[in-house]
């Protein structure tokens, strides 16, 4: 079967609660345009509840959508690992690695989307299918009146043809697309939307901490505060480069001391993980100072306070979907070193909201500028905040959702 | 309190952008692009850019990729100098752009077949509005509005104007002018700079504008 995501009651913030953030007028705004769309019935499908941003995404922006009066309900398909491993496969050869599958992995994947498809009903108006895992559900469409948009989360901009071209098909099949940068995509058919993911400033990750709640986190850890911390949090995936993050940090400790945390953790449709971070385990080579901190999927605030207490944030990713880690660093006003990669430059805009990298040597560079000019690093953190307040917040993505809406019922 | 002939009617407006299939590796194709490309593009690009110019060096995404991605600053410049209140159409604005840029291949022919650092993607925008339900009938409740408005909707009213009024002028004071009779302030209000004001810096600049007017 299928899983329905039950979205969480409580203690989740409500519409109206980030009106301290944005404005109220802002908060009005999004509910004049819900009621300009006469309460659509929503789907949104994806491959997990767990791990990974989409699912963080959803986690917030069904429950908003359907406070502001735009019934929305999220359904994850139900697979096993042997399709995750061919997603995982897929998903890196969508981002530009040569494509090693085996020759039935195109029928194990067709198979899985077809008994999803015929276990689920597609009666809503409109219909959000999220990424490539789900893709071959729009084959319900010839029985469903409902709009199909579909919802690229990744950077399409390199692609392994074998993949794309098996893909395209279905992708093109949809009645809109939606992707987090220009430079994601293909050149499609159907219409092509410019959407930002975005963070959510009121959830466990990003909302405000007490100073002694971050202490008692370091202290858990066995990170010492007096001394600079660099982190980066991301899953343990090898296109994160946390073994250039450790090459980098060791070429930082030749002329000052730090700290390195690698925190993060597996999404349920990874199945990598474990692997990587044996791989990480053997390139830190028994430095104390480097603290791998494999987490579960709940540890949000442990995230959030790690961000928080680091002297710089590190996103040295070899690609990105988006990389909403950064926006999460931003928010709390932290200097951000970042690969220039998928959507990263959207966030760090270099020398005004962070710096961009292209290296290991160029991240090592940063880093041991960034700590050796304390106030610029500042300025940085206290431009990301806003860059992100104008751009990559959750309330952005629920009014751009509700145009595309719009925008797909004036069509119908 | 002077009232007004016709009440001030506020919306809310937001927009969608659509990533386009063309893009431009270089200024040659650019150039033909420029010439060919939807109004909604031209539109998107020049005035929808200025609600996130702040952190650029230029007010337009033209001129911020033909210097960061062409390294071609003299052209950057010129078209960032277009000033897009002297415009009641998009097409008056297009032909602004491509003269500029036609004319600047022309002079350095070397510039034509470089390849950029990045590809420029042609994106068009799509402005929504709904009705606010409020309106204004005094100067005191217009500047209560702006107050309240949201940036989006305070560049709706500001800036996107032009090509809805096909005038060289603004919502505000379009209004001022014809419903409350106030030419001179209305004059000031238009002159505000949208180029070296952010957003909230406008409307800032607005309220410091209209409020001592409120009580005449």
């Amino acid at each position: 079967m299928t899983t329905e995501i039950k979205a969480p009651s409580s203690p989740l913030a409500h519409i109206d609660d980030y009106g301290e953030i944005i404005g109220d007028s802002e908060i009005r705004e999004l509910r004049i345009f819900a009621k300009q769309l006469d309460g659509p019935r929503v789907k949104m499908v994806n491959s997990t509840s767990v791990g990974g941003g989409v699912a963080e995404i959803l986690n917030r922006l069904v429950p908003l959508l359907s406070e502001l009066g735009v019934p929305t309900r999220w359904e994850v398909i139900t697979a096993g690992n042997q399709f995750f491993a061919v997603t995982k496969a897929f998903h890196n050869a969508l981002h530009g690695a040569a494509y090693e599958g085996h020759a039935d992995w195109f029928d194990i994947f067709l198979a899985t989307n077809e008994e999803n498809r015929r276990r689920m009903q597609f009666d809503e108006d409109l219909i959000v299918i999220h990424d490539p895992q789900p893709i071959t559900l729009v084959e319900a469409r010839d029985g469903s009146k409902g709009k199909w948009i579909w919802r690229c989360h990744i950077d399409l901009s390199h692609p392994s043809p074998e993949v794309w071209e098996f893909l395209r098909p279905f992708v093109e099949r949809f009645d809109a697309s939606v992707f987090s940068s220009p430079a994601f995509t293909q050149g499609l058919k159907i219409p092509q939307y410019l959407v930002f993911p975005t963070i959510d400033p009121l959830a466990e990750k990003n909302r405000e901490l007490e100073p002694e709640f971050i202490g008692r986190v370091l202290d858990k850890f066995g990170i010492d505060v007096k001394r600079p911390i660099l982190t980066q949090i991301s899953r343990f995936d090898r296109l994160k480069d946390p073994v250039g993050v450790i090459r980098a940090y060791q070429i930082v400790r030749k002329h000052m001391d730090c700290q390195l945390v690698l925190a993060g953790g597996g999404a349920a449709d990874d199945p990598e993980g474990a692997v990587v971070l044996d791989e990480v385990k053997e390139a830190a080579n028994g430095d104390a100072d480097i603290h791998i901190l494999d987490l579960p999927p709940w540890s949000h605030l442990e995230i959030n306070a790690l961000q928080r207490a680091s002297t710089i944030v590190i996103q040295k990713s070899l690609r990105e979907g988006f990389g909403l880690t950064v926006s999460e660093a931003l928010w709390k006003m932290r200097p951000v070193v970042a690969s220039a990669v998928g959507g990263i430059p959207s966030q760090v805009l270099h020398k005004l909201t962070g710096m961009l990298v292209h290296s290991v040597e160029g991240a090592a560079y940063q880093i041991r500028f960034l700590l050796s000019n304390p106030d610029f690093a500042r300025k940085l953190g206290e431009n990301g905040r806003e860059h992100v307040k104008e751009n990559f917040l959750i309330t952005h993505n629920l009014k751009r959702y509700m145009l595309l809406f719009l925008s797909l019922q004036a069509q119908a | 309190m002077i009232q007004a002939k016709e009440p001030f009617q506020f919306v809310v407006a937001s927009y969608l952008i659509r990533i386009c299939r063309e893009k431009a590796a270089g200024l040659a194709e650019f150039s033909r692009q420029l010439h060919d490309c939807s109004e909604a593009s031209i539109f998107f690009h020049t005035f929808q850019s200025l609600e996130r110019q702040h952190y650029m060096s230029f007010s337009n995404d033209f001129a911020q990729w033909i210097l960061a991605a062409c390294n071609e600053a003299p052209l950057a410049e010129q078209l960032t100098a277009i000033d897009i209140r002297d415009c009641t159409s998009i097409g008056e604005l297009r032909d602004s752009l491509t003269s500029q840029v036609d004319g600047y291949l022309k002079r350095n022919p070397s510039a034509t077949g470089r390849i950029a650092f990045e590809p420029f993607y042609f994106c068009e925008a799509f402005e929504y509005s709904a009705p606010w339900g409020e309106q204004a009938t005094t100067l005191a409740e217009l500047e209560e509005g702006i107050r309240r408005m949201s940036l989006q909707t305070l560049h709706h009213h500001f800036i996107n104007s032009r090509l809805r009024l096909r005038l060289q002028t603004n919502d505000f004071s379009h209004w001022i002018r014809n419903s409350l009779e106030l030419p001179e302030l209305a004059r000031r209000v238009d002159r505000i700079d949208i180029y070296v004001n952010t957003l909230d810096g406008l409307r800032e600049r607005l309220i410091e504008t209209i409020h001592p007017w409120t009580n005449r």
